[in-house]
This record gives C-alpha cells, structure tokens and sequence, in this order.
C-alpha cells in the first residue's frame, strides 16, 4: 500500500486531500467532522475584517444529468467574528494534532497583517493561507483578487507576511490574469513557501429570461461572480501546469478547481501539485467523497508502482510542451469496432459536417476509388445476432482522416473507436526543428497567389 | 370531464391507473438528455407516421416543451393518443439503438407524452388558407377520421365527420385499454381536434341516417373511416343470451357506460389469442375477477397478440388454457353456467373432450366482422376477400376518385398509428384533388 501521507511546504498531513477556504471550512464542527471522514486538512474559510453577505448567493449549471457542472458563487468571506473562528481552529487542531489546519487570510493594513499572524500561530495551526483570488466583492475592496493581479503588490504583501510569522504562507492565486506565471514568480520573489490554485473564475452564471435579470438574483440584479467546479478543471490544470514546469519556480503547488474525484487528483498531482483542495464537490456531495479518493489515490500509485505521492507529483510534467515541440511525424487515425458499434452513425455526422469528411454510410464511397469493405462485412452480418436488421455501421476512409478524435470523442458506446498509430515517418520531426532547418514553409499562403512568383 | 362531451362518473375504467405514469419534468429531462441524437434514426424508421423522435426529444432536454409537441404533431396530429396506446416496444423503442448496447431503449412514447401534456395541441401548428376551400365528409369520428379531418382544417378546408355513437374518438374511446388511455383524455384529443375547424354530428349512422348518395352530394370528397363491425360470433350451441359478449362490446360498456357492473362475476373465460383477448383478460383481472382463463386453440407460441403482452397477462394472473375450442355454452335455464371444450389440434376442434368450465362471463374475442355493406354502398368502391377496402396505399384512394379511406377498414385492423398516418396521407391526396378542380358528382 502506497504512503499517502504527505509534508507540504512543512505542513504535514495524512494524505493530500485537502479541503479548499469555502462554505465547507466555515466552522469547527464541520471541519472536525470532514476529519472524522479522512480528510488530510483544511483550510479555514477567509478570514478578514467582518463582513455582511448577500441572498441568495450561489448559481449553477448543469450537463446532462448531472446538476453542477459548474458553480457561481458571490459570498464573501467568513461572516462569522473572528473571535470565534480562532477558538474553534485552536479547538480542531487540538482535537486533531496530525491532521492539517490551515487558516485562509485576507487583510489590507499592513499592521492587520501582523496582528492576524501573531493571533493565528496562538491557535496552534499548522500555515495560512493568503487570499489573493477572491474575484468578487473583496477585489472592490483592494484586496483578494486585486492583490492576485499585480505581481507587485503581491510580492509585497508576502514579504510583509513573511517577516511577520513562522508558520507556513501559500499564496493562493487567481485565474483571473493573463499569465500566472507572473503572480507565481512574484509570489517566490516575495518569500511564499508554496502556492495554491486556482480561485474561482470570474463569471456570470445565467440570466432568469422571465425576469431578465442576472444569476444568481439578489432582488432585482445580480453582480459577476466566481465560477468553480467540474467545469474549470481544465483550466486550473493548465494553471498549475504552466507553473509546476517554469523553471524559476520551484515551491510547492496546492492544485484547485473541479477536483470530484481520484481521477481529478491524480490528474493534478501528476502536472506538479503536492496536495489538491476540493470545495465544489463537497458543496455537492458531502465529505464522504474523500473515501473514494483516498481509495483511488492509493490503488493507482500501487498499479504504478510508485510507494507514494510524491513519486506521482510532476510525473506529467516532461510530457507538458510547447505545441512547437510536438511530432508532425506522429499519426494516428480512426478505427470502429463493428462488433460493438451500435449504428447511432453520430460519429458520421459530427465527421462530415464539422471535421474531415472521411466517416461515411456504409456502401458509400464519397472519393472515386476509396471503397468500403463491404463484402466482408455483409459477410459479418450475416453471421451476426441480427442478419436482418438494416447494417448500419459507418466506415473510415483512412487515407482521409486526420487524426483530429472528435469521432472518438462523441461515440457514446466506450472504447468502440480507438485511434491507431500510424506514423507518417519513423522519425521524430518538431516544428521547431523545421524552423532550425529552415523548412518551416507551408505551401498555400499568400506567397503562393502572387503571380510573379515563379 | 371534458368541455363539450358527457362521460358519466362511476365508470369502471376508472379503476385502472395509468400503467406507464406521467414523467415529471427531471425524469423527463434526464430521459431525454440520454437520447444520443442519431443521425438518420433507425426509431424514426419504426414510426408509422416518421415523427422526427430525435428533434422532438432534443426539444424536451432544452426545455422547448412547446417546439417538442409542433415536431410531434406536424407528423402525427393524434401525437397525444399515441403516445400511450402505441406498442413501442414492437414500434419507435423497439428499434433504438440502444438495444445494441445492451441498454434499456430511450422511453419514446412517454417522453412523447411529457410533450403533449406540457407543450400544447394541434393549434400550435400553421394553418394555410386553400385557395378553394373544400368540403369533406368524413364516416365515422376514429383515430383515421380525425387525423385526416383536423389535417384538412389545417389546410384550410372545411371537413364534416358523421359519427354514428354519442361519442366521438373510435376506438380511443371505447377500446383501448383504460390502463393505456382513459376515454377522457381521448376526448379531450378529439376537441383539440375540432377546435382546428372540423365539424361533428355525432349520432348519424351513415347507410342508416343518411345514404352513400346523400354524403357524395354534400361533399367535394368523402373519407371513410368507419373502422371495422362488431365482434364475430362462435357459432356454438347456447351462445345467443346473457353473459355472452363480444370483447370489443365489452370494453366498450366498462369505459362509457356507468350502468354496467361486475357484481357477481368472479370467474370468466376469454375466447382467443389476439391483442384484444389479452386486452380483455387483463382488464377482467384488474377489475377484481379472481379466476380468469384465457382460451385459444393454438399453442401460446402462435397467439396473434405482442409478447410483451401477453407476457403482462400471465403475470397478471391470467389462466392461459392452449389448444381447446369451446363447443357449447352452457346454461341452467336462461343464466349462463359454463362452456364445453374439445381438444384442438392446428386450430381445430376433435372428437377428444377437454371438460367443462364453469363461468360467470364469456368474452368473444375471435375478431370483428367488416363493414363490406357501407363500403360497398359507395358506388366504385370496392373490397378484397379479406373485407378491406380496396385503395392506394399512398393516399388512400379507392376505385371511385372522389372516395378516401384509412386506418382499420383498409388495413383490417392495426394500431391507432397507422390510422393516423393514413387519415393524414389521405388529407394531402384530397387536398391535391381539391386544388386541382377534381371530378365533382
Ligand atoms: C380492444 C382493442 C384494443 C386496442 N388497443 C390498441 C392499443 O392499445 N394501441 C393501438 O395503437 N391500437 C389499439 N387498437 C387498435 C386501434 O384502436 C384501431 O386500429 C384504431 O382505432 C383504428 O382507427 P379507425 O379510425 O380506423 O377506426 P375506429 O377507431 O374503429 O373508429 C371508427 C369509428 O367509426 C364509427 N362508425 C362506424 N361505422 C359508421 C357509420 N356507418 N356511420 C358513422 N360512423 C360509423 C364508429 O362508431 C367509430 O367511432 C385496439 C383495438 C381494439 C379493438
Ligand atoms: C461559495 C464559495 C465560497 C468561497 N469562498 C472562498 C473563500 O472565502 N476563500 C477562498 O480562498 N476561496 C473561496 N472559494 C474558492 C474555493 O476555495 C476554490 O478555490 C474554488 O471553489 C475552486 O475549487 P472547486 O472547483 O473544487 O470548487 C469559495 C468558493 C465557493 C463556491
Ligand atoms: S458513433 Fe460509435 S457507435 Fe455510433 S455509429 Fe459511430 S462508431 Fe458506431
Ligand atoms: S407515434 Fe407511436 S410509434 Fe411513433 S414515435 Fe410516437 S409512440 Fe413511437
Ligand atoms: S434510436 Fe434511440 S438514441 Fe437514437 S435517436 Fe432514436 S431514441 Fe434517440
């Protein structure tokens, strides 16, 4: 069995399942009860300069059958005095000495700072975090997001954090910029230990059309507001991505955003991150989802052979590159088993109208010359549990297919359209090597329409 | 109740619940989500009338409840009634896809229905003003008739059904199983109906209150939909009395007529194989008869009636005795004691007795007798050896130009479907012959 405990920038914890600063961390009791459930840590929903939230908060879309694809939400902070918040950390982490308890900051003066720090190592508990991300409400305040979007001020900001403790600081960091790298690199200038993201995305949810107001409806408006879940997963990835293989970077990430499972872990711990934070889907399923994580987590390193987590983390990160350091030499092309095709012909329709032309009906053959193999599948039909049923499976012209999957992708039936390997050469050949080479010309381009050109 | 037609309380249809309940809109929603959209769907193909089952249930999944029920209606107008009396299972769901992959077909007739009850009726669709508006009798006020009727409305003619009951709906009304369809909500499709400009005289029995002759006079054209006569007869010993009816009479007085009553009645036998004994039995059954044996003179190998049918039916509790053929009613005195049984073999009665059974009911359910005499009165118009009018299967044209049919009395008797699509068919072959300046007279 796979060690899962984890030492995070100095925080030690059972496992890397952290619960992410949210409605989920807001007290003692549920953060106790999240333990009780094998949570490896917390970080305590925001604290700062109290605050009044409004109703209703939150909004969401849905896929499918699943209702919370994504999440919106513009609560603020904690609404609860600080005096009782400290008490109750001071309380859990007494009551749960192994576990991670990581207190969730946001403050303006300098002197808040120091004086929330000094009150924090009193509790006991094991980091803070800073939060630079919050997008909505607090921004408007100069703080949360606002802070997150100027490296300067950011860097600042840590520098005066790490003077003024001992603990641990992450600094959590915000989508909402155009290169985290930047507020990444400004935090690790500033002293951080580690960092963690992503907050939640700037977003407006929807919009009653009977009332023709904004989502969610406080009254008659609404206000733009942070968008997490299942739904910014691939966003975050790439967040974290993009620092976990930055070369100056080099501290610790605690990955966010749409984390439901241990798939989603994995994925994260593989591109770089040390713990992952969950909100959205506790928001929608309770803290029993992190036995199934836990499970998961472990049973994966076993299959790979690795003792424990951080043997995973990164693991990904070499396969990360430029798209100019990608093989033009690699290949691959669409493939349907009949045997288990159920003749919806959806991969056709996606393929003719909106990729290459080359799935076509059987017994069609769009290019002169490129047949179906019919025969030989009249001849599997016949043999088939239905001889009778109209033969309905599509076929790939694969002289034509490109390789682009989205075939593979809508089939509903799993595993029915694999894509095959064929390289178009043995060897490996990058867009960057053409340019090295000076081959990088593509025929086709305006060059090609002048007429005086020989 | 209905706004304009009277169905009396008490009936004993109404004893029956719905056996596939209404969807609510998150079963309806996450139902519809699950549809793959295929393209060129081989469940369109199973529909009789190609309603574009794809489209309509993308419409459910993104809330367009009233676009879902136009896509249903612009290829079937009697979409509400189907969607609970259709055999699905041999029909639209019989042939999803689905099934390949070992998973339970999308639900098409009750998301179907979740876009009749919730999206609106017939005056969502367009309607056309015919540049010579015409005027249509239509015999009999069936699922046929009325496709065709509020089809030619919609068209902009002027169509007229005679009905010969007090009731308009056919079979919808007085057949079908209270368990699929309760005659109230037939009815309130039959409005929807007439609503579109479609004139009824209920009460009229062509050949009997007005003849062939007068209907070609008052009309530019004439549908015939009088569906099929009443139920056929043994022919044994005893059967003329009480306590003997034919099944379709019976069904007929459990979903109209508030006067009738079981009491008394805890055994009974149902005679043959087909849809409507099965029909029988079970409602028989569901009504609290507690021994009810079904008698067929075949092996259940070769019952005419859907598997899935007759599979509820044995379920259900239902005696089901193979290979006998009653011989004799049998009575003391008048009243009805019991039937005789001979051994069958192939369908046929030998010398070998099977025994007597005692019963409170005998249900005739050997099948109807065709209106050869009503078709025939229409001069042109012909039948074959079977009792089916005689017409072009596209349009339902029959040997007089000027004379249409559809639903039961061409195909001998199918499903509410395929009246619907033929009344429709029929409606766009009178409408062409109307706007052509067609024969007259
Ligand atoms: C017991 C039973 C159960 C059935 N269950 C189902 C089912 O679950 N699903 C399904 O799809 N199909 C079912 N069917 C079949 C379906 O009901 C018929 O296929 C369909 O109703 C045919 O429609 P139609 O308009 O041709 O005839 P009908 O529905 O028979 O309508 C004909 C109408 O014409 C009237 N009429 C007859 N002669 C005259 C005249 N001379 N003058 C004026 N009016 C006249 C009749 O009173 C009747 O109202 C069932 C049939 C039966 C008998
Ligand atoms: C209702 C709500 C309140 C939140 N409040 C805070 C907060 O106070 N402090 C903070 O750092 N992040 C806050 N977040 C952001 C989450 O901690 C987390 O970064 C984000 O939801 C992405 O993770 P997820 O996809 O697992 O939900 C909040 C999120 C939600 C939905
Ligand atoms: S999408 Fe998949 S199941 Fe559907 S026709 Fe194509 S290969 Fe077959
Ligand atoms: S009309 Fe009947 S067969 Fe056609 S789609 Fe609807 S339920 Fe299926
Ligand atoms: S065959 Fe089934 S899955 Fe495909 S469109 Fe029809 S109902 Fe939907």
């Amino acid at each position: 069995m796979a060690d899962l405990s984890v030492d995070f920038a100095g925080i030690r914890s059972p496992n890397p399942f952290w619960l992410a600063s949210a409605p989920p961390t807001n007290s003692g009791d549920q953060v106790q009860r999240a333990f009780d459930a094998g949570w490896g840590g917390a970080v305590w929903k925001t604290l700062g300069t109290p605050i009044v939230n409004v109703s209703s908060r939150l909004g969401g879309v849905g896929y499918g059958a699943q209702p919370l694809m994504g999440l919106n939400n513009i609560e603020l902070i904690t609404d609860r005095p600080l005096s009782v918040n400290l008490k109750e950390i001071a309380q859990t982490k007494k009551l749960y000495p192994d576990h991670a308890v990581v207190v969730s900051l946001m403050f303006n003066e300098r002197s808040e700072w120091e004086d929330i720090l000094k009150r924090c190592e009193d509790t006991g508990c094991d980091g803070v975090e800073l939060n630079f991300g919050c997008p909505h409400g607090m921004c408007e305040r100069g703080m949360g997001s606002a802070v997150g979007q100027e490296p300067k001020v950011l860097e600042e900001l840590v520098r005066w954090v790490i003077g003024a403790t001992s603990l641990p600081v992450i600094a959590k960091l915000t989508p909402n910029v155009t290169d985290v790298v930047d507020p990444g690199l400004a935090a690790v200038r500033g002293g951080a230990h580690a960092v963690s993201l992503i907050n939640t995305v700037q977003s407006v949810i929807g919009v009653d059309l009977d009332r023709l107001v904004p989502l969610p409806r406080v009254g008659d408006a609404s206000s733009h507001g942070g968008y997490c879940g299942p739904a910014v997963k691939p966003i975050a990835l790439r967040m974290v991505a993009q620092l976990a293989r930055e070369r100056e970077f080099g501290i610790p990430i605690s990955g966010i955003g749409g984390i439901s499972d241990w798939r989603d872990a994995a994925e994260f711990i593989a591109l770089g991150a040390g713990t992952v934070q969950v909100c959205t889907a506790v928001m929608h399923h309770g803290f029993r989802i992190v036995d199934d994580m836990i499970e998961g987590l472990s049973d994966y390193l076993d299959s790979k052979g690795m003792g424990c987590v951080d043997d995973l983390v990164g693991a990904a990160i070499p396969g990360f590159r430029e798209w100019g350091d990608l093989d033009l030499n690699y290949h691959v092309v669409a493939e349907i088993d009949e045997a288990t095709c159920i003749g919806c012909q959806v991969c056709h329709v996606a393929c003719h109208d909106a990729a290459h032309q080359c799935i076509h009906l059987p017994g069609v053959a769009a290019i002169p010359g490129h047949t179906a193999p019919m025969a030989a599948r009249a001849a599997a039909q016949a043999t088939s549990a239905s001889p009778d049923a109209p033969y309905r499976v599509p076929w790939v012209d694969e002289t034509e297919c490109v390789g682009c999957n989205l075939c593979a992708l809508v089939c509903p039936v799993e595993g029915c359209i694999s894509m095959v390997e064929k390289r178009r050469a043995p060897e490996t050949e990058t867009w960057n090597d053409r340019v090295a080479k000076g081959t990088d010309h593509v025929p086709g381009g305006l060059a090609d329409l002048d007429p005086r050109r020989p | 109740m209905t706004e304009r037609f009277d169905l009396p309380a008490g009936r004993l249809e109404t004893r029956f619940s719905d056996k596939a309940p209404a969807l609510s809109e998150s079963e309806a929603r996450r139902e519809a989500a699950r549809c793959l959209y295929c393209f060129d769907a081989p469940c369109i193909r199973s529909c009789p009338t190609s309603i574009d089952i794809p489209t309509f249930i993308r419409k459910i999944a993104t809330g367009n409840l009233r676009g879902s029920a136009r896509t249903i209606l612009s290829a079937n107008l009697l979409g509400a009634s189907c969607a609970r009396v259709c055999p699905v299972e041999v029909l639209c769901e019989g042939s999803c896809v689905y099934h390949d992959d070992g998973q339970p077909p999308i639900a098409i007739g009750r998301l179907q229905r979740h876009a009749m009850d919730h999206g609106g009726g017939p005056e969502l669709l367009p309607r056309l003003n015919a540049a010579r508006p015409g005027s249509i009798g239509l015999v009999g006020g069936g699922p046929a008739s009325l496709a065709c009727a509020g089809q030619l409305a919609l068209l902009g003619h002027r169509p007229v059904i005679y009905e010969k009951r007090a009731l308009p709906g056919g079979l919808n009304t007085t057949g079908v199983a209270p368990y699929k369809l309760p005659a109230e909500d037939a009815l309130e499709e039959v409005e929807s109906i007439l609503a579109l400009g479609v004139d009824l005289e209920t009460g009229v029995e062509i050949g009997r209150d007005l003849t062939a002759e007068e209907v070609l006079a008052r009309h530019d054209a004439v549908f015939l939909g009088p569906g099929l006569g009443p139920d056929s007869r043994l022919r044994v010993p005893g059967e003329e009395g009480p306590g003997v009816l034919g099944a379709v009479e019976w069904i007929e007085r459990i979903k109209n007529d508030a006067s009738y009553s079981l009491e008394g009645i805890t055994q009974a036998v149902v005679v043959g194989g087909g849809n409507t004994a099965i029909d029988a039995a079970r409602e028989l059954r569901g009504l609290g008869v507690e021994t009810v044996y079904l008698l067929y003179r075949r092996s259940a190998a070769e019952m005419g009636a859907y598997r899935h049918e007759s599979d509820e039916a044995l379920r259900g509790g239902v005696v089901l005795v193979e290979d006998v053929v009653v011989t004799e009613v049998l009575r003391e005195g008048d009243a009805l004691s019991g039937v005789r049984l001979a051994e069958a073999q192939g369908g046929r009665a030998t010398d070998v007795e099977h025994g007597v059974l005692p019963t409170d009911l005998v249900l005739l359910a050997i099948g109807q007798s065709k209106l050869v005499e009503l078709a025939r009165s229409f001069p042109g118009v012909e039948v074959d050896d079977r009792g089916r009018i005689v017409a072009d299967p596209a349009t339902g044209r029959t040997g007089n130009p000027r004379v249409f049919t559809g639903g039961d009395a061409l195909n001998g008797g199918k499903e509410v479907v395929n009246a619907a699509h033929d009344g429709q068919a029929a409606a766009r072959a009178i409408d062409e012959l109307i706007r052509d300046g067609g024969p007259r007279g």
